[in-house]
Parts: C-alpha cells; structure tokens; sequence
C-alpha cells in the first residue's frame, strides 16, 4: 500500500483556510465530503470487484436521518449520526444480503433500482418536506465550539477524510484487508483458504455504505438544508465515476478523482453552455465520454500515473520475527485422513467420477494418475469442497464433510492448490502466502482498522515468510506474484496451502512447469512434509516424479479407478499399461 | 374502484407492459450475446420518439449530427485498422456506410421539409437516423472491451447513458414532446373506452415478438446469435465473428428501443431523459427473468406494466416507489431460488 507523508499532508490541510477565499474553502469542503464516499467505492469496487450506484442514496439516508430528527425532534447531531449509521448499516445489509449470493451484476442492478425508489420517496414523503427538503438543521456543536461556517466546518471534514484514507488504508494492509482483496480472484481460492466470502462481500459493502452516511450527515449540517436532489442516482453514478476518474484501486486516487470531478464540474457548468448557447448539465456528455475512454485506455485511472512520477520510495523489505503460530495437532502415524467412499460426480449426462473410493493416510503420499480427461480435477474439487459431489461419501478424519463449503473443510486443516494457478498477480508473494494463513488468525475489521491487530498480524506475515523461505522462495517474497515464472507460481500455491498449518495437502499438478533441479527440490520437499506426518494427496503428470516418490498410486480412466497399489505393481498392472499406451494386439 | 376504472387501469398496464417487454427481450438479447446490462437501451426509446416529433415539426434532428460523429469516429477506427493492413479494397464501402449515408441524410433533411411526408415514412426516416446508432455505439465504446468483466462493462455502459442523455438535452431541449395519434379510431369495451392507438401498440408489440421469434429459430444471424450466447468461444471457432454478433444485437436493441418509442410517443409525453425510466422498467421485467428466460422477462415486464397502472391510481406520488421496490422482493426470491455455484470471471 502507498503511504504519502501524511504528517505534512495534514499540515498542508490545516493552513489552508487560513490562506484561501472562500469559494476556495466551499470548493474543498465538498471535494472533502465526495471523497469519503469514493473511498468506500475504492473499497467496494477496486478491492473486491463489486460495485454500487445507489451510494447517493446513502448519503441521502444519513442527511435526511439527521435533518428530520434534529429538526422535528430536537435530537443532538452526534445521536442522530449513530442512528443514521444503524439505519444505513441495516438497509446496507438487508441489499447486500439478497443481491451479493447472486452473480457480481445483480448487486450493481439492485442499487440502480434502490436509488431511484429512495429518491422518489424522499421527494414524496409530507414529514420529510417533500421535494422542498428540510431547512434549519441546526449546526454540529464540538465542545462548545459551533461550527456555523464553511471554514469551521472544513476541519470537520477533512478530518473525517484523513481518518477514512488511515483506517481503509490499515484495513488493506491486515488479515482482512487481504481476504477483501482475495475476493476479485474470484472466490473459489479464497473459499479454499478459509475466506468466508458472502461475509467478506457484506463487510465491503458495509463499510462503503457508512461512509457514505458520515458523508451525507457532514453534507446536512454544512448546508443546514436537505432535499432530495444530492441523492438522485446521478450523483451516484458520479461517485463511481470520481472513483474510477481517480484509481479505483487506490484510496488517493478518491481524493484525486473527487477533487478533478468537482473542479472539471464546476468549470464545465461555466463554460459549455456558453459554448452550445443553452442551460443544462452538459457536463455529463464529457463526464460520461471521458469516462469510456478511461476504462478503455487506462483502466487504472490517474493516481498509478502520477505515483509513477514520484521519486521511488523505499519499501520496507523485511518481515519482522514473531513467534511460531501454534500448530494443530498432529495426527497419529498411518491413521486415515481422508477416507472417499463411491463418490460420483455428474455434470449433467456426463459422469465425471463414478464410484470412486480412496483412502490417504497421514505420513503417505498418494498419487492420482491417469490421462487427461479422467477426472481428477474434478475429485480433488468434491474432496475440498469446490464443487460438491453427487454422490457418495467423503470422510476427513472421521467427519463427514461431502456437503460443506470449502471454508469449513480448511477449517478442519485440508489445504489445496490449484491446477490453474490462483495468485494474486499484482500482490506480492508474501501477501499472496499470508492469504493461507486467514484461518489462524481472529481479528477482524475494527482492530486492523485501528492497528490493534499488530501482533497477530506480526505473526501471520511471520508465518508466511517461513513458508516461502521452506519452499525456497525466499529472494522473491516482495516480488509480485504474477512476475513469477509459471512453475514458481505453483510453488508459491504450495507455500500458501502450508500457511494454513493442513495435515492433508491436496496438491493439483506441482510440479508441471518446473526444471529438473526444482522437481528435485520439490520432491525433497514434500517427503519430509510426509515424514513430519503431513498427508499429500498429489494429481501428476510426470511419471518419473510420481513413481519416485509416492508411497501408494491410483489410476483413474474414465471417471473410474482402474488400479490402486504401490508403484512398482501399479507400473505392471496391464490395464494401465492399456490406458496409457494403448491395447497390446 | 368499479369495472369501467379497472378496464381502463388494465389497459394502460398492458399498453406500457407490451413495450417494457419489448425492451426486456432487448436487454436480455444483449446481455446474453455482449454481456452488456445495457443502461442505454432507454436512450433509444427517447430518441426515436423525440426524432419522430423533430421530423413532424420540421426540425432537423440533432440524432442527424450524432450519426454523422460517430460514424466518423467509426470510419477513422476501422479506415486505420484496414490501412495497416492493407486492405485497400474495403475502405469505399467503410466510408460510404459510415460517412456518405449519414451526409447524405442530413443533406436530404435540409432539402426536403419531412413534415410534408406521409406517416409511415417519417416513421421510416427516424428509424433510419436513430438504428444505426446501435451498432456504432457498440463498435466505438464496447468492441474495444469485449474480454472485460461484466462490472467494466457496466460502468461502460451507465457511462454511455449518462453521455446519451446530455447529448439528448442538447438535441432536443428541455420540452417534452407527444406525436399525434397514428390512429383515431375508438372501440367501447363493458362501458369503457379502448383507444386505437393501444390496440396498435399491443399488436405491434407482439408481432414485433413474433418477428424475433422467426428471426432467432429460422434465420442463420439469428442462430448466429443464440450461440453466441450460449457459448461465445464455441461460436467464435464456427467462425461467428464476437464483433459481428455485438453489432448485430445492439443494431437490433436499438431498433426495438426506436421502434417502442415511436409506438408510445402519441400515448405519453416524452421528455430526453424518459428514456432511463422506461428502460429500467423494462430491466425490471427482465430480472424477474434472470436476465436469461425470454418469456419470463416479458411475462414479468406486463406485471412491471400492471402494477405501475393501479399504483398510479391508487397512490400516484409513490408509483415509482412501488415499481422499483418491486425489484427487492423479486431479488430476495431469486437469491433464495438460486443455486450457490458462482459463475467464475477469469
């Protein structure tokens, strides 16, 4: 994460009134209240690859929610800001919870509708002043200080604005920011290592919900006015827009997208209807333009480009020591692990797996050959939880876990990788390992917004760094994954499934990609992984590798088991000689 | 309530509902084949009415100077794609069809005050100014993005809107505009009047139906297109061009959305952002299909229809209200009803 030197941003920021008119001042309050919420889109939408247009709406939730209950009720502004907050919390996870189990677009779809419901309400409802809003909010009242003007005000909420980049960015650069983040490599992986993902969608959602709120409580009391125009979808669509104007992958990028949007705005309504000799919000047309071209041409927005331009800063490039994470027991020599019991998996007419049983035990390596098309992918997904079986039985150290989520199963210490590597090409090695680690640590979205999580954290990277050291990554843990060969990617997945401290590892095709010296290393590897008592059930190509180091084969054909045995009399077994070279005539 | 304001409510939801039909068929054709949630789908209502009310005041349509833009635009990206590679022989046709039909349109508008023609071929001249926006749009703003995920390409297309809308204000000006009647003719149906003009927006409706229906099972673009949807790499080795078929269903969307706008311009006042409205409601339609089903997309965009018309009657101020909140229920039952298998973006 980019961490700018905020101690002389912030002094930056102090002066400013001091020195700057007021236009200037009202200019910046409102690029200050946009900002906030674009920094929950960056949240939403470039961390975790969902997206929203009804923010306006929330905004909306929390102005109104305050302009009606300090009005009419005479309640004090920081009271209704936590019911405006409770309020939007709610309706936040009541959307979130019935569009997010769907596909990534009925999220986007259900805040287009909800925005446009919320605004003709807003302009409907007698009690809330229908469509001439709600005038007199009374100012916000800080220790005895008023805070009438737009130059009091603007300590307000730039403060905000400083606190949500600080708390965003933390929450990115911890445990949960990393399961967030795993979130836009699709959710299969983070599923695998423990992430419960419709949770970690909510929470996203959530968290950009609230700061729309905040903003839209800020926006009531500095205009001491509301009505339901600021919150029409337009305005909605124009968040997304600063966000992605911005970077949407970067929390500054939503200052900078909020503060170009405002000032292009507001000299655009100048000067376009000059130029077509009309009124209107011409503004749009180049909005929505620029907008197009953006994403076709530099879909990272503007903030990478201007990083670009900084002077190179110094990573920090080094993993603090911590203690070693505690382990889970480990399971008693040669006592089954994984017990596969006649599973069947059909797609459709097609039956992939038919009637297969396996047993892995732990301190024995398993190999799963056969040709391609046989089906062992597919077992390896029933088995962890990818993609559930039709049929049959699957017992992991005597409970039954056929029907769970894969979460569950990591949980009960599986770890898998993946034949299509899994990484996170822009994240380094190090955070893509730590990912693996998510079920070993417990803290959640307020300690690491708040860097309380530290020592866990502390712990996890640790962890993380000892596991690529293992496998013998060590001089590429700060690179990014993606600019990692193939077959080293693979062996990061590797890293990654031990982070979570398994006592079985389903290992999906490790060693393809690699050289004959990395097989070896490879091969050393996982041996002593099976003299530590470790189970590896492994899906390989390469006979030489298989055949060296399993202690017990199954070949699959056709969706069937078609031998089982120790190598030597598995190499023998005619049937397999048919399938793999053809009937002797 | 009595039977005479029930008839007259029904009749009004299903007058609305046969054309959010239409337009959920739209958006679910384009959804399946593109991946485009097509936002802009209601500007094209918007435009085909208000170009329609353009030509009968005798104006010339701005719709006019947007064809000839973006067929530039067009023409320079295709004219410099078919320069590198040489492919002199094709450049004649790019430029006739992107640059000369559009000149010589706005040319003959100019010449020739369209007010004075029959109906029909008013009905005609705006198709044609508005139609060909589809395709240009498609070639200019989501060709060039054809690989990207469905959220990219939604951004893309809310962007497209937003631009579409403003380019309809500048266009069209602020006033709404309603086209006289095609038809006077009235009918009395159990006491209560039945306008002409419904009947031909109905029967329109489903003939137009009809037409896709022969379209999609008889004619090879047709099939081109239903496998394209079904599985666009497998249509792409049987050499189905992806930008062929993109081309080809928002040439039809655009048609469909000009042709629901002229069919409810003599109904309802249209204004240059109605459009956005009208179109959601189609969407709604379509999401209670799951954005795949036809027949449930247009079942569901009747309901939309319905419902608008007795909300409207029964508490007008909140019709908007209701008709969008209607998505939450239809969400929640989706979500439930759904299988947890995610579809994987890669």
């Amino acid at each position: 994460m980019c961490r700018l030197p905020l101690p002389a941003l912030a002094a930056l920021l102090a002066v400013a009134p001091l020195l700057l008119p007021e236009f200037t001042i009202t200019l910046l309050n409102y690029i200050g209240l946009y900002a906030i919420v674009a920094v929950g889109l960056v949240l939403l939408t470039g961390v975790a690859g969902l997206t929203s247009f009804g923010q306006a709406a929330f905004v909306g939730i929390g102005a109104y929610t305050t302009a009606w209950l300090t009005t009419t009720w005479g309640w004090s502004p920081w009271l209704t800001l936590l019911v405006g907050l409770a309020l939007t919390a709610m309706i936040a996870f009541f959307l979130g919870f019935i569009t997010l189990r769907m596909g990534g677009h009925y999220l986007p779809l259900g805040t287009i509708a909800w925005g446009i419901s919320l605004y003709f309400l807003f302009g409907n409802l007698e009690f809330l002043g229908g469509h001439t809003g709600i005038s007199g909010v009374p100012p916000v009242t800080l220790f005895g200080w008023e805070l009438k003007s737009g130059r009091d005000f603007y300590y307000l909420i730039w403060l905000v604005v400083l606190l949500a980049i600080a708390a965003i960015s933390n929450l990115l650069d911890s445990r949960v920011g990393r399961s967030l983040r795993a979130l836009k490599g699709g959710t299969v992986m983070a599923e695998a290592m423990g992430v419960n993902t419709p949770h970690a969608k909510i929470v996203a959602f959530l968290i950009a919900a609230l700061l729309a709120s905040v903003s839209g409580w800020l926006y009531a009391h500095l205009q001491r006015f509301v009505n339901p125009t600021p919150f029409a979808l337009t305005q909605g669509i124009e968040y997304l827009f600063m966000a992605v104007v911005g970077g949407i992958g970067h929390v500054w990028g939503a200052v900078l997208g909020a503060g170009l949007i405002t000032l292009l705005k507001q000299w655009l309504q100048d000067w376009l209807p000059q130029l077509l000799g009309q009124s209107g919000n011409f503004e749009m047309i180049v909005f929505g333009i620029a907008m197009v071209l953006i994403l076709q041409r530099a879909r990272d927005g503007l903030w990478p480009v201007i990083l670009k331009q900084l002077p190179a800063r110094h990573e920090k490039r080094q993993v603090a020591t911590a203690e070693i994470l505690p382990k889970r027991p480990l399971a008693a020599a040669n006592s089954v692990l994984l017990e596969v019991h006649e599973v069947s998996k059909n797609f459709g007419g097609l039956v992939a797996n038919n009637r297969l049983s396996l047993r892995v035990a732990a301190g024995e390596v398993m190999a799963l050959i056969g040709p391609n098309g046989a089906g062992k992918s597919t077992l390896f997904n029933c088995i962890s939880g990818v993609a559930p079986a039709t049929d049959g039985e699957i017992r992991f150290i005597g409970e039954r876990i056929e029907r769970m989520p894969s979460r569950d199963i990591a949980r009960r210490g599986m770890s898998r990788t993946f034949q299509h590597v899994r990484l996170l090409g822009q994240m380094s090695v190090l955070e893509n390992v730590a990912i693996g680690a998510h079920l070993r640590g417990t803290q959640g979205v307020l300690p690491a917004a708040l860097r309380l999580d530290r020592a866990e954290e502390r712990g996890l990277l640790a962890e993380a760094a000892r596991q690529i050291e293992r496998v013998g990554l060590g001089e590429h843990m700060f690179d990014a994954a993606g600019s990692l060969a193939l077959g080293k990617q693979r062996i990061v997945e590797i890293a990654r499934a031990l982070c979570s401290d398994p006592c079985l590892l389903l290992l999906d095709e490790p060693a393809a990609g690699l050289r004959y010296r990395e097989k070896q290393d490879l091969a050393e590897l996982l041996g002593k992984l099976r003299n530590e008592g470790m189970g590896i059930l492994l899906v390989e190509h390469d006979m030489d590798f298989v055949m060296g180091l399993a202690d017990r084969v199954v070949v699959m054909e056709f969706g069937e088991k078609i031998a089982e045995g120790v190598p030597e009399s598995v190499q023998r077994d005619p049937r397999v000689l048919e399938a793999y070279l053809g009937g002797v005539d | 309530m009595d039977l005479q304001i029930l008839l007259l409510l029904g009749q009004d939801g299903i007058t609305n509902g046969a054309i959010y039909a239409l337009l959920a068929l739209a958006l679910v054709l384009v959804f399946t084949v593109t991946r485009v949630i097509f936002i802009p789908q209601g500007e094209f209502v918007a435009y085909g009415a208000l170009t329609l009310a353009s030509l009968q005041t005798d104006k010339v349509p701005g719709t006019v100077w947007l064809l000839l833009g973006l067929g530039i635009i067009v023409a320079l990206l295709d004219g410099a794609k078919l320069l590198r590679e040489r492919r002199y022989a094709k450049l004649p046709p790019l430029l006739i069809a992107n640059i000369g039909v559009p000149l010589i349109a706005a040319a003959g508008l100019f010449a020739m005050p369209p007010a004075q023609l029959p109906l029909a071929l008013q009905v005609l001249i705006a198709m044609l100014l508005v139609v060909p926006l589809g395709p240009m749009i498609y070639r200019v703003a989501f060709q060039p993005l054809a690989g990207a995920s469905v959220l990219v390409l939604l951004i893309v297309s809310v962007a497209v809107h937003v631009a579409l809308i403003g380019l309809g204000l500048l266009f069209f000006g602020a006033e709404g505009s309603r086209t006289p009647a095609f038809t006077e003719l009235s009918f009395e149906l159990a006491g209560a009047p039945l306008q002409g003009q419904t009947i031909l927006v109905v029967v329109a409706s489903a003939l137009l139906i009809i037409g896709l229906y022969f379209f999609f099972e008889r004619t090879l673009y047709g099939k081109a297109l239903r496998a394209t949807a079904m599985n666009r790499t497998g249509a792409r080795l049987m050499g189905i061009p992806p930008a062929l078929a993109g081309k080809l269903c928002f040439t039809l969307a655009a048609a469909i959305g000009a042709f629901s706008g002229i069919l409810i311009a003599p109904i309802t006042t249209i204004y240059y952002d109605s459009g956005f409205l009208i179109g959601l409601k189609g969407f709604v339609g379509a999401i209670i299909g799951g954005l795949a089903s036809y027949p449930l997309a247009a079942l569901g965009a009747i309901l939309v229809g319905l419902l608008e018309s007795y909300a409207s009657f029964y508490a007008s101020a909140f019709k908007e209200v209701i008709v969008f909140t209607l998505i939450i229920p239809v969400l929640l039952w989706r979500s439930l009803s759904a299988r947890h298998v995610e579809e994987e973006e890669e």
